[in-house]
């Protein structure tokens, strides 16, 4: 049965029936109510609830608990992610499938201010890895809750069988927001067997003894073939096609809607994984495209330069223009409506 | 009757330098590991400095977390509070504790994380080549402070020891068998003191270096006996 | 019964054992190991096998251990 929840809880509960052991975090808006929520969740479960003293600890708890091999947590927004980087980077040196929820607020800084409704500014770093060194995290973008609850359970494995750090990465208003959903049954805690139990045994994968550094980089090659992950809306003989993540696709997909309503030929590629991003789903797009627009809800255009670097790889897309149309705060989907009949009738510029 | 004294049998090589306090300490910590029957059954956790060149081919076996500057309290607790029939102790020196992981430091006692904490004091950054830390003595030479320190060191155990949560807090040094077998007594304490009641404890080990010193191993302890430790006085503070 | 067991290729040359010696039974051997350091020479006529060089040694160069009758 299908109940009304919060995004934020929703978030706590689904990683307490993926089997999480400990969760520790740090209150920070727009994500406060994670921490709350497992406050009281956690230790009811007979789990490990830790409120840390700064992001930086947050992510150190997990690292140190993580290697254990049992399903560790934490979640934070923006600036606290910032602080996180270098335990991100050391989880994923030591193959540490931590999860790590980014609740975007907006603005570089401390950011917030009237932005706490969220963004996607954070999607350059997230992407990228963000911490020294060559890596990246698997990064998964729900456009709602209940998506949202189905990819902490779901891919949670997958970021184990890789052994790679995952982000969840979503924005203020959908963790603040609430909408029916229903949750998946508990799932039994395990640790993994190459985590640590006191024994002087050696993880073959990223113990100590790591003389072979170009296993990183073929975990990630491998990583980039197998974990895309995307959606096709409306996209059989679309000569438009809408590139957008999270909350920005919803609105699109309300535009594009009224788009079709009115005959007009135009669809929707959602990657659901950010990195890696969906080079396949540009792949498999018909043969009728004529145009590709990036939306974003970002300051500046950054999931631009995936798209652009998507189309780059897939040889019938070469040629075809570009549009992107970054904007400061979720655009109303009739503002988007009139964008997009405004680039298929060539009022707009091109980018690429 | 003349008793057995056996090399701890997970230490394969010591990389230390000659005459380092590191080595006596690792020692201890195996000896009494070894005899406590927790050798299979503890996690190292090891910050960055001299005690993170503890590597797994050189001793402890694999069972040590590499931990980044000054966060082993942390990461240790992380450990122990899923694993909680494990021994977890982290191995810093006094920059990982006292400058980039002072926060920590004070945190783990303050809120009475389950572990213990080996913090080795040698009074510079003895791995990127002696610079001045937090322990550095009023006067004291180093590579950053070459007409000597003009501030004053900071002692944590005043600190340490009024914390409520803290259990045992201990300073030692290597200087002397007396001290030594001091040294193992604490040690042993402090892995009481965790296994049997989950309690925190934190042990500060005085420790020469004599590379970064430009002293004599011999020196260095008479340095030790003579000067150091009337900033850092030796003996138990709590517990 | 117990007898010393030394292994002088991991000597360091501290000098810590010929610190605390209680029967200045340890001296330099005047002589250098695959490390390049002069190690240490017990007299046996004079050791006691007290331990004292095992308890100060940080290099593991000295051990007491029971020999195979």
């Amino acid at each position: 049965m299908k109940e009304l929840w919060k995004g934020n809880h929703a978030f706590g509960e689904a990683a307490a029936r993926a089997g999480c052991k400990l969760y520790v975090g740090y209150p920070i808006t727009p994500q406060s109510e994670v921490v709350e929520y497992m406050s009281d969740r956690m230790p009811e479960l007979d789990r490990v609830f830790i409120q840390s003293e700064s992001e930086l600890i947050s992510i150190m708890t997990c690292f140190g608990a993580g290697l254990s091999g049992y399903p560790v947590m934490t979640s934070s927004s923006g600036v606290g992610i910032s602080l996180m980087q270098e335990g991100i980077t050391a989880c994923f040196n030591k193959g540490i499938p931590v999860l790590i929820v980014n609740v975007n607020r907006t603005g570089t800084g401390m950011g917030g201010g009237p932005g706490f409704s969220g963004s996607q500014d954070d999607y350059g770093r997230e992407t990228n890895g963000g911490g020294n060194g060559y890596y990246r995290n698997l990064v998964y973008i729900p456009d709602s809750i209940q998506e949202a609850i189905d990819m902490i359970y779901n891919n949670w494995p997958i970021a184990f069988k890789y052994r790679n750090p995952m982000v969840l990465y979503t924005e203020g208003r959908l963790a603040q927001m609430m909408e029916a959903v229903e949750f998946p049954e508990f799932r039994e805690i395990v640790a993994a067997d190459w985590g640590m139990t006191g024994e002087a045994k050696l993880d073959p994968e990223f113990g100590p003894h790591r003389g072979d550094y170009g296993k990183y980089a073929r975990k990630i090659a491998k990583m980039e073939e197998e974990c895309q992950d995307w959606e096709d809306y409306m996209l059989d003989d679309a000569e438009t096609v809408v590139v957008a993540v999270g909350l920005c696709s919803r609105v699109c997909r309300g535009a594009i809607n009224a788009l079709r309503k009115e005959g007009v030929k135009i669809g929707m590629l959602r990657p659901k994984a950010a990195w890696p991003f969906p080079r396949k789903g540009f792949e498999a797009l018909p043969d009728t495209v004529k145009r590709i627009i990036c939306v974003e809800n970002s300051d500046g255009a950054q999931m631009l330069k995936d798209v652009v670097f998507a189309m780059k790889q897939v040889k019938a897309l070469n040629t075809i223009p570009v549009y992107s149309k970054p904007n400061h705060g979720l655009l109303p989907n009739k503002v988007l409506k009139e964008y997009f009949q405004n680039v298929i009738n060539g009022n707009e510029k091109e980018v690429g | 009757m003349a008793k057995e004294f056996k090399a701890p049998k997970n230490i394969k090589y010591v990389g230390f330098c000659p005459g380092c306090g590191h080595s006596i300490f690792v020692r201890l910590m195996q000896e009494v590991l070894e005899e406590k029957g927790y050798l299979d059954k503890n996690v190292c956790v090891v910050g960055v400095g001299c005690s993170a060149n503890v590597h797994g081919d050189n001793v402890y076996g694999d069972n040590k977390m590499e931990c980044h500057h000054g966060r082993p309290p942390v990461a240790g607790n992380g450990m122990k509070r899923v694993r909680p029939d494990v021994f977890v102790w982290t191995y810093q020196g006094d920059g990982d504790a006292y400058a980039i992981g002072m926060g920590e430091t004070i945190l783990a006692a303050e809120q009475g994380f389950p572990i213990s904490v080996f913090v080795i004091n040698n009074c510079n950054y003895g791995m990127t080549g002696g610079q001045m830390a937090p322990t550095t003595l009023h006067g004291q030479v180093t590579t950053t402070t070459t007409k000597g320190r003009a501030d004053y060191p900071i002692n944590v155990m005043p600190l340490i020891q009024s914390i409520d949560n803290v259990a045992f807090a201990a300073r030692a040094t290597v200087t002397s068998p007396a001290e030594i077998r001091k040294l193992k007594k604490y040690i042993e304490k402090a892995v009481d003191l965790q296994m049997n009641e989950g309690k925190y404890s934190f042990v500060e080990i005085v420790s020469p270096c004599p590379t970064n010193w430009h002293k004599s191993p011999v020196d260095s302890c008479k340095w030790i006996d003579e000067e150091v430790t009337k900033v850092f006085p030796l003996g138990v503070f709590k517990g | 019964m117990i007898k010393m067991v030394t292994h002088p290729e991991r000597c360091k040359s501290c000098r810590y054992c010929e610190r605390d010696c209680p029967k200045d039974a340890i001296k330099p051997s005047g002589k250098m190991n695959a490390q390049g350091y002069e190690y240490m020479s017990v007299d046996e006529d004079l050791c006691i096998l007290c331990g004292t060089c095992y308890t100060v040694c940080p290099d593991l160069v000295f051990e007491l251990l029971e020999a195979e009758a």
